[in-house]
Formats: structure tokens, sequence, C-alpha cells
């Protein structure tokens, strides 16, 4: 999202706030997500493609309702009036290919609109009839999820992302040999891929609310968290959007806390952050600092400007979602300030943690504890937390730097759960000892944010080899 | 969360009146700063705060750059901020004999990392002044070719207190109608305004180019640019002291050229002329030497490419056809024998092969020769001004 997304979002914002009938609330907010989709999406190299993975995106979002919809519900006339207005929104959109480059709304010219109606017409069918005969059955529910997380495979991983694109460049008549991972940059994929597992996973164990077609589209596809998040949960998101026609239009205290966290996300992201970037590690300066006082300062430059970027991004999402009457889940919560690596992991990226945590983490230990003969609860706890966190770091790429940063990260935590388990006892014995104990949290704090900057090296540098360089020179080894 | 209660759960709820007295508040801190600010015209105050010379080293050229993602480095008018950046700036050693080296693009060393440059090489080669103190040379140079902008920045300069200087010129420098045209000039008026008055320069002190900010334009609004800049400065110091890199350096780049059209025109003649001390700023040459004053000057002609390719009979290189070269030689000769400025000629001193992208940027071998030859001249200065003190 840049400035100009913003600014334009604000405007939309003011005209919902101060003009638009309590009552059209709900449509209007599905119809600016479904808008923004294409608005926000990069303009890509393949011919259509950055109008079809947006549409894939709401297609994505509607089959999924359609798929966990309880079986023996039928779509209400709401629903069919959403599919309806979908169907307008799409069409409206590709027809927008009539106009000039400076008016239309998507990245590049659309493709002829009876092209889009015949490829949505054949989508819906194919949907509409499989979701017909399967839905709600876990095992078709299962399939789908594997397919979402196969689909976020492709993307993730770079040779299957070059084919994929390759493919692509193939079928549309352009040159192969060109296909790059970044002509599949599909905006935001990776969260509504984690919101429509949320979908699917909680059908499956029942704890799904029945939602309409309109509150499904408007929670996959909320813009002010498309790009960066935080990833809510349904049930949560939807008790808010159906409060959303009973509110304030302009009340003074919604308005004042959304503007105070737009302006802060503007000084973090774009005001300091984007400042920071010179200062921080990358994989041109990671060859050019020539000292280990050097690198640690770039790499403390990274952290702080990856914290002050991505959770600038969160209060510019949280502030517009207040302005349009929802409050988004928070996804930081001082994390550098933070005196273990659990207690981090419980105030960085929350959202994400979160979901983990529900889809991965828990799961995965009650299988393993299930399992006969039953392993060691400390195997159990290992096991749990590397697999939790290579999830968490494969979600960010398909890259042996990001495993690597997972594993560290796994490593850190069944450190420290092995580390306060004995030393549980003592710690609490230090009550009656204050300077012992704030000297003790001082060091438990100095220790986090070091541990925490060090990981920052593998998800800085893509190269696993050019990151394992630079811890060792980090420590005064390798020059 | 407990982070944004101050702003989510406020002790008294927010209402508009209350949001109305804000943002009337704010607006009129807003304006009163800006009036303040246009009045005070704080920038140059500004410019003399800065992290290099404490927290980070100086760095050893001036800032100048286009490419900040790549360089580290940015081109800027904030002459005070400029100095403050330099380790000209820092305090200096008890045993220090201060060298300052003034010139172009070629002085400030084009594709020359710090260390290969022409003060680059001097420093390495260890010098000792006659006193026994150690030679230390700075690179003043900038990317410019007017003899204005060197005078300006010698004005500069010799706040920092230079034993010797040194000053490398080529007739790129000199056309009178050039001097006024760096923006780095124009975005300075009152420092160049002073020097014109100050030592009758034949330059127009109401010359139209000159920036003269509104009073608008003076606010923090006018001067976002110019803060920003600043800022942009102060926080290049750290990939600066972190990797000594402060120029992009391509893996390649178009050698200069050495075959020409037959074309003898230079600025604005289309053909030879008679070249006179008025039509060149020699009168800016001599501004120099009055303002160094009691510190010795050595004027250098800096050495040049010189083509044996197609039509060299015609012209030397890309910038200079034979003929405005040769009177410009003369010329500066006479003029330095009669005023006796301590001057070297070195106009053909390097090998052709040892200039790169242009007529005037030498390699780091080419910056090694001309240290080579110009050291004995530099020591021979200092020492003749010793005795003669």
């Amino acid at each position: 999202m840049t400035l100009t997304h913003l600014v334009a979002a604000l405007i939309v914002a003011a005209l919902y706030i101060w003009l638009l009938p309590a009552r059209w609330r709900g449509w209007a907010l599905m119809a600016v997500s479904i808008v923004a989709v294409y608005w926000l999406s990069p303009a890509l190299t393949i011919r259509y493609l950055d109008f079809a993975l947006p549409t894939a995106t709401v297609v994505l979002a509607a089959a999924i309702w359609w798929f966990t919809l309880p079986p023996h519900s039928t779509p209400t006339r709401e629903d069919r009036a959403a599919l309806g207005v979908l169907a307008v929104l799409i069409l409206g959109l590709a027809a927008t290919r009539y106009l000039t480059p400076e008016l239309r709304p998507t990245p590049s010219r659309a493709p002829e609109v009876p092209a889009v109606a015949l490829a949505l017409a054949i989508a819906g069918a194919v949907i509409g009839l499989v979701g017909y005969r399967l839905r709600g059955r876990g095992r078709f529910l299962t399939v789908a999820i594997a397919l979402i997380v196969g689909l976020f495979a492709v993307l993730k991983t770079e040779p299957l992302a070059i084919a994929a694109a390759g493919g692509l460049r193939a079928l549309s008549g352009q040159q192969v040999d060109l296909a790059r991972p970044g002509d599949l940059s599909w905006l935001g994929f990776s969260y509504v891929a984690f919101r429509l597992i949320h979908l699917l996973r909680d059908r499956q164990t029942g704890r799904l609310p029945v939602l309409s077609l309109r509150e499904a589209l408007t929670y996959v596809t909320f813009f002010p968290a498309l790009t960066a998040g935080p990833i809510d949960r349904a049930e949560r998101f939807v008790k808010d959007l159906r409060a959303v026609p009973t509110l304030t239009g302009p009340d003074a205290a919604r308005i004042v806390e959304a503007a105070g966290r737009i302006l802060i996300g503007i000084l973090k992201k774009f005001v300091i952050a984007d400042n920071l970037v010179l200062l921080a590690l990358g994989p041109a300066n990671a060859e050019q600092f020539t000292s280990a006082g050097g690198g640690w300062l770039l790499l403390y430059g990274y952290g702080l400007r990856l914290f002050l970027d991505f959770s600038g991004y969160t209060d510019i999402a949280i502030g517009l979602g207040l302005l349009f009457g929802l409050r988004l889940p928070e996804n930081f919560d001082r994390p550098y300030t933070r005196q273990n690596i659990t207690a981090f992991w419980q105030s960085w990226h929350i959202s994400l943690s979160n979901w983990v945590r529900f889809y991965v983490f828990s799961p995965f230990s009650r299988a393993l504890l299930n399992r006969e003969p039953r392993p060691s609860p400390q195997f159990v706890v290992f096991a749990a937390q590397m697999v939790t966190m290579l999830i968490i770091g494969l979600w960010h790429g398909v890259t042996w730097a990001f495993v690597a940063w997972g594993a560290w990260h796994g490593l850190g935590l069944f450190a420290h759960k092995w580390w306060s388990d004995r030393t549980r006892r003592w710690y609490l014995s230090l009550k009656d000892r204050p300077r012992l104990k704030a000297a003790w949290t001082v060091a438990g704090w100095a220790l986090t944010l070091q541990f925490v900057m060090l990981g920052w090296v593998w998800f800085a540098l893509p190269q696993v080899d050019q990151a394992a360089r630079v811890f060792l020179k980090l420590f005064g080894i390798g020059w | 969360m407990e982070a944004w209660r101050w702003l989510s759960k406020p002790a008294q709820p927010y209402r508009w009146p209350f949001v109305g007295r804000v943002i009337v508040k704010a607006g009129v801190l807003f304006v009163i700063l800006n009036v303040l600010f246009a009045l005070a015209d704080p920038l140059p105050l500004l410019g003399r705060v800065s992290l290099y010379n404490g927290l980070f080293p100086g760095r050893e050229r001036l800032p100048y750059g286009e490419n900040p993602a790549q360089s580290y480095n940015l081109s800027l008018d904030n002459l005070e901020a400029m100095f403050a950046s330099h380790e000209v700036a820092a305090a200096p050693g008890a045993d220090e004999f201060r060298v300052l080296l003034l010139g172009d693009s070629a002085t400030w060393g084009f594709l020359l990392e710090p260390e290969n440059t022409l003060a680059g090489r001097l420093n390495a080669a260890g010098l000792t002044s006659p006193d026994g103190r150690s030679v230390r040379f700075f690179n003043l140079g900038y990317p410019i070719m007017a003899l204005t902008k060197d005078l300006v920045l010698l004005d500069y300069g010799l706040r920092y207190q230079p034993d010797l200087i040194v000053w490398l010129v080529t007739l790129e420098s000199f056309p009178r109608e050039k001097q006024l045209y760096p923006p780095l000039l124009q975005d300075n008026p009152d420092a160049v305004r002073g020097l014109i008055e100050r030592f009758s320069l034949g330059l127009d002190v109401q010359d139209s180019r000159f920036v003269e900010p509104d009073f608008w334009g003076r606010t923090i609004v006018g001067q976002r640019r110019a803060l920003f800049d600043l800022l942009r400065l102060q926080l290049y110091a750290v990939p600066w002291a972190v990797t000594g890199i402060d120029q992009f350096y391509p893996e390649s780049y178009e050698l200069r050229r050495s075959d020409f059209d037959a074309d003898v025109s230079w600025q604005d003649y289309a053909g030879p002329v008679e070249l006179t001390v008025d039509e060149l700023a020699f009168d800016v040459l001599e501004a120099g030497f009055a303002l160094a004053g009691e510190t010795p000057l050595l004027l250098v002609n800096e050495p040049m490419f010189v083509s044996t390719g197609r039509n060299s009979d015609l012209r030397y290189n890309f910038f200079y056809p034979r003929w405005a070269y040769d009177a410009y030689r003369d010329l500066l000769n006479a003029e330095a024998a009669a005023q006796g400025w301590p001057f070297v000629d070195l106009w053909d001193a390097l090998p052709a092969e040892e200039f790169t992208d242009s007529p005037v940027h030498y390699t780091p071998e080419g910056a090694q020769m001309l240290a080579d030859l110009l050291a004995p001249e530099i020591t021979r200065l200092a020492e003749g001004w010793g005795n003669a003190g």
C-alpha cells in the first residue's frame, strides 16, 4: 500500500462515514474490498495475470464460503445478491479496459468482458457442482486445504514459481525463458490463504459460525488487512462486521483513535522505516561491511526497520479498519522489550503466531501425545516447537534461509522452555531480592534481543551461504 | 492492548469540540513554527550539527552522489553540513600539517575509492613537513567544473587552519559564463556574493540564477527538501562508517573518447579565436591566492588525456580543441609567472591509458603517478614557505 492508496482509502472512508446510509455499510465494505484487491495488485508481465490473480482471490473466497456452508443449508437471498454483486463488480472491472489507463482501477488492461464472463460462468459451474455434491464433507475440506497449501508452496518456492510462470507464459504466447518468480506476485495471498484455511479447518471442527457470502468475501479480502495482515479470526471479524450498521458514523472517539493509529503508522512506515533502508542489513551491504561492529550496526538497523515497517503497516491497517467500523487484532506488542523468546513470540506478528499455534502447534502436540508409545513430553515440546517455527519460516518463503530462521527460533523456544522449567522455583524466589531480579530481567531482555537480532541474519539474506558467512563474521570469524 | 491504551481508552472520551480545539491549536503551532523558522533561517546552524567526526568518522571527500541506494551518498547544497560531514572538520592532531586539495571531479575521485584518490595516494606517501609534522591531505575536490566553486570551498576550507593548499585546475573551470552555473553556487547566493564583492570579481551579484526563496520558501514547508537532505546526510553516516563506500563503482564504464569529428569548437567559439585573460576567470584564481593570504597555495594545471586518435591533430580530447587549450596554457603560465604564483603544469603528465571515463578522470595508478609528481613540489613549497617565514 502506497501513500496514494492510503489517501484514496481515506477519501473512501470519509464518504463511508459521512454520506453512506448505515444499512449499506456492509455491502459497501464488500464492494470496496473487492475493488481494492484489483487496485492494490501490482502490474505483472504475464498478459492478463494481474486481472486473473485478483479474480482468483475473490473467486477462491466465494468457493471456500460455498464449500464451508453447512451441508443442509442453502444460500439465502442475500447470498444470491452478494454473488450477483460479485459478478457485476468483476465484469464491471473488466469493462474498465475501455477507459484510459489513468482511469482504470486495474494495474493493466483487463481481458475482454465476454471472455471474463465465460471464465466466471465455467468457474461458477464447476465450483457450484463440486460444492453441491461435496461441501461440508471432512475429506473434501482436507483436499481443499491441501490444494491451498499446494498453491501456496508453488508461489513461495522459487523453482516451482518459475515453472508455473513459464507455463502461464507459454499459455499466453509469451517468452517462456523470461519467467521469474516475480511474475506470480499474488497480492496478499499469504494472508488470504491462511484465512481460507482457517475457514476450512474451523468448518471441519465445527467451530465456524455460519457466514453469509458477503461476510465471507469481506473477511477474506478486507482491504486494510489484505497486503500485510493482521490475520483475524472469522468469528471475531464477523461480530464487528454485523455491528457496523449500528455504529455512529462520525464517532469522535473512533475517528480520533483511527487517525492516531494511521498517523503513527505513516510515521513508522513511510517516514522512518523507508529511510532506514540503507542502514539495514541486506544482500548488497552484507558483502561491504568492513568490521564486525559494522555488521552488528546493520543487523540492528535491519531489526529496527523491519519492526517499524511491519508494525507501521499494521497501525495503518488497524486505523483504516476502525474508520470503517471494524477493530482488527493487534499484531505487535512492544516485542523488542520482551525478556524471553517465548514472550517475544507472543508479541511479534501476534496474529500469525496465534494462527500457527492454533492450527499447527496444538493439533501436532495432541497428535504426538496420542501416539503409542507416548513420546517423552520434552520430545513433544521440541518437535511441536520446531515444526511450528519451521512453518512460520516457510510461510515467508520456501528457502533454506527461512528454514534456518525457523529452526533458530524453534531451538530458542525449546531452550527457553527447558531453562524456565528448571529455574522456575529459583526465579520465584527472586521476589524477595528486587535488585537481583531487576538485573536478571535486564539480562533476559538483552539476551532475547540479541537472539532475535541474530535470527534476522537468516531473514534478511535470502542466500543461506551468505547468511552463514555474515553470521560468522559478526563474531569475528571468516574475515 | 496496553501499549495503545493512551489512544484507545483516554481518561476522558474524545468529543468533537475537543478534536476541533486540538486541530486549531496544532494549526496555530504549525504556523508559528514555520514563521519562526523563516525568520531565523536556522539551516546553516543546523548544518553544523553532525554525527560525523563524533559518533561516526568524517567523510574523506565532500558529499556528492545521485543514487544513494548504491553510493550511500547524496548531493546537497548546505555548505555547512557538507563541511561538517568531512574529516577536515575534525579537531586537528597536534603534529598535523594540513593540506587542502581543491579541484573538480578528478580531484574528488570519480570511479576511485577514497584511498585511491590523489589525496588518498598522497596520504599513503607519509610525507613529513619541514618542521617534522606529518602531512595530512584533505580532499576538498567537488565534481563541478567552475573556479568560483573552488573559491567558495576554499573560503570554507580556510576555517580549518590549513598549512598549505593545492589547487588543481583545468580549462573547463575557467569560462566566465560557467562560473555561476553550478546549483551549489546558485543555492548559496550569500557565500558567492560575498566573495564577488570582496574581490571585485567579474561576475554579476544580481545574476538571475541565484536562488532567493521568498518568505514562504524559507518556512519549514518551503525548506522541507533541504531539511530532509540534512537528515539523510546524517543517516548515511552509518553505511559510510560501516562500508567505507561513498560512491557507486560500476563494473564497467564507457572509456573516454579518443577519436573525434573534425570539430574545433569550444564553448561558444566555433573556431580558433584569441583567448584573453578577461574571457577566462583568472580574477577568480587571483582571488583564491588573495583569500589564502599567508597560507601557501600551489596551483596545478591538472593532467588530461591527450589523444592520438582520429582528428587528434585538431583536438586533444573530447573537452578541448588544441587551439583553445594551448592558448589557455600560455595564458596560465604567463599569469602564474607574472603574479609569482607557485605553479606546476602537469597537463600531459599521465599516459593516455591512465584515463578512464573522461579526459580528466584517472585510474588509481594515475593518481599514484600524480601523487609522486606532486609530493616533491608540495614539500618544496612547504620548505620554501617555512624558510621565508
